[in-house]
């Protein structure tokens, strides 16, 4: 018997795969990010203590990363190879997060049209600027969209939602606990559950923390007792 | 199988590119009379480590540059000094201290003060072709011990061998007068300022008796370069310092 090649009109593939990698994200936990008035503060709600969805890329340049974890685990390696090679290559100031988010938009873009399967994965490149104008966010999304956003974003299944209610509070300028306070209070009104203090992951680029400005935060620092 | 051979590491990732630092000379001698960084030497003190180096490069018996920066942090708890062919350590010193930070990031934690000095080590010995031709490098490497609690010294050899000093240590071309130096006057519960002074009478002397070296020039405002490493990190110390204690030291003597 002769098999029948059969067709799969090219919007078909795209949605199936969009809604492939668009359902392995939504299980997970989101991650936002909130911009204080010394940096970035980068909040996740992440149980395991041991392996983490926030990491440093260069010198004020932080990586976060939802979905599946061993996709995100080796697009921020690449991320680090990258800094690391143009920062060596050229100077520490000529690696960007633009470079870098255009370099996960080119990996992701074409994972998502070539491979077999998509990355079930968003990530989320942050920039401490030298003054808060120079601040920069972007996210990039299973298919490669790159999206740059100010003051507040969000990545991972409930996004939209995060990211709104984190608009609504946000303004400039913030000290680091009000930032965190925003970020604390949007998880807690979008979950059902309150989280224990050690179930979170939280990160700060700070631009006076010398060359070197990402910092973890302490679980003390992250959800302080007094309240 | 050398250390910057381990996949992961950013040595083999520039290899893998084809862009890891080389030189290609002729066989047979180089010939070359490239700039070449003197004496550096490092102690420890009451709080941790101190590493000195003067400002001097000679080519020959010329001077090339009277401004040379020799010392160096490596990391946040660790610093690193050359002497030798002066373009050739800069650039190794560079490629380590990328190394050491794209360790830390990929791992999520610093490489033990051990693992540092050994992977400087692996980095010496790929050179041994180099100092074949004449263009040895010859780093001193010095940290503090996060898990020990204490400052460490390491020395090294051409071949890559490690040496770990237990007070101090002293190399480049005024080095053993240093050494020699140091010899008499160190001691090992010296307080910051008298270390710091400690570090520049010992180039001070190295000066004296070895022409390749700088010592401190008071008229054009040349001063030895003085970090230090402690249970807070590295810190350079800062030029008016080492100004006023090089003024110190001259003036006693003068």
């Amino acid at each position: 018997m002769v098999t029948v090649p059969y067709y799969v009109p090219p919007e078909q593939m795209m949605k199936d795969r969009a809604e492939f990698a668009r359902k392995g994200i939504a299980r997970g936990r989101s991650i936002v990010a909130v911009e204080y008035v010394d940096g970035i503060v980068i909040v996740a709600e992440n149980p395991s203590g041991s392996l983490q969805k926030i990491g440093e890329l260069y010198d004020r340049i932080a990586f976060a990363g939802v979905g599946k974890y061993n996709e995100f685990e080796a697009l921020r390696v690449a991320g680090i190879r990258h800094a690391d090679l143009k920062g060596y290559a050229y100077a520490r100031e000529d690696v960007t997060a633009k470079g870098l988010a255009n370099a996960y938009a080119q990996t992701l873009g074409h994972i998502f049209t070539q491979e077999i399967k998509p990355y079930e994965v968003e990530v989320m490149v942050a920039e401490a600027g030298r003054s808060a104008d120079d601040n920069r966010i972007f996210r990039v999304t299973y298919d490669g969209t790159l999206y740059a956003d100010q003051g507040v974003s969000a990545i991972g299944g409930r996004d939209e939602q995060l990211r709104s209610r984190l608009e609504a509070s946000f303004g400039p300028g913030a000290p680091l606990a009000t930032a965190l306070g925003w970020a604390r209070a949007a998880f807690e009104e979008e979950g059902a559950d309150p989280i224990p203090p050690e179930a979170w992951e939280a990160a700060v680029i700070d631009r006076t923390l010398g060359r070197r400005g990402f910092r973890r935060l302490t679980v003390g620092e992250i959800a302080p007792r007094t309240s | 199988m050398n250390a910057s051979d381990l996949p992961g590491s950013f040595s083999s990732f520039l290899r893998a590119r084809g862009m890891e630092p080389r030189w290609d000379l002729p066989s047979g001698g180089s010939g070359l009379d490239a700039p070449e960084g003197t004496t550096v030497l490092a102690f420890r003190y009451q709080d941790g480590v101190i590493m000195a180096g003067d400002r001097r490069a000679t080519a020959g018996n010329l001077i090339a540059h009277n401004r040379v920066q020799k010392v160096f942090s490596a990391d946040r708890f660790s610093a690193v000094a050359i002497s030798g062919t002066a373009g050739i350590a800069i650039e190794l010193i560079r490629l380590f201290q990328t190394e050491l930070e794209h360790y830390e990031k990929l791992e999520g934690h610093r490489l033990s003060l051990e693992g540092k000095a050994n992977y400087l080590a692996s980095m010496i010995r790929r050179q041994l072709p180099m100092a074949f031709q004449g263009l040895a490098v010859i780093p001193l490497f010095a940290g503090y011990d996060e898990e020990a609690g204490t400052g460490r010294l390491f020395s090294f050899d051409l071949v890559g061998g490690r040496y770990e000093e237990i007070d101090y240590t002293a190399t480049g071309s005024g080095g053993r007068d240093a050494k020699l130096y140091l010899r008499g006057a160190f001691r090992p519960d010296t307080e910051e300022p008298a270390a710091i002074r400690l570090a520049v009478e010992a180039l001070v002397r190295a000066a004296e008796e070895d022409s390749a070296t700088g010592g401190p020039d008071l008229r054009r405002d040349i001063y030895p370069n003085v970090a230090i490493v402690d249970a807070d990190g590295f810190r350079e110390v800062p030029e008016e310092a080492v100004a006023t204690t090089a003024r110190d030291v001259l003036g006693g003597e003068w």
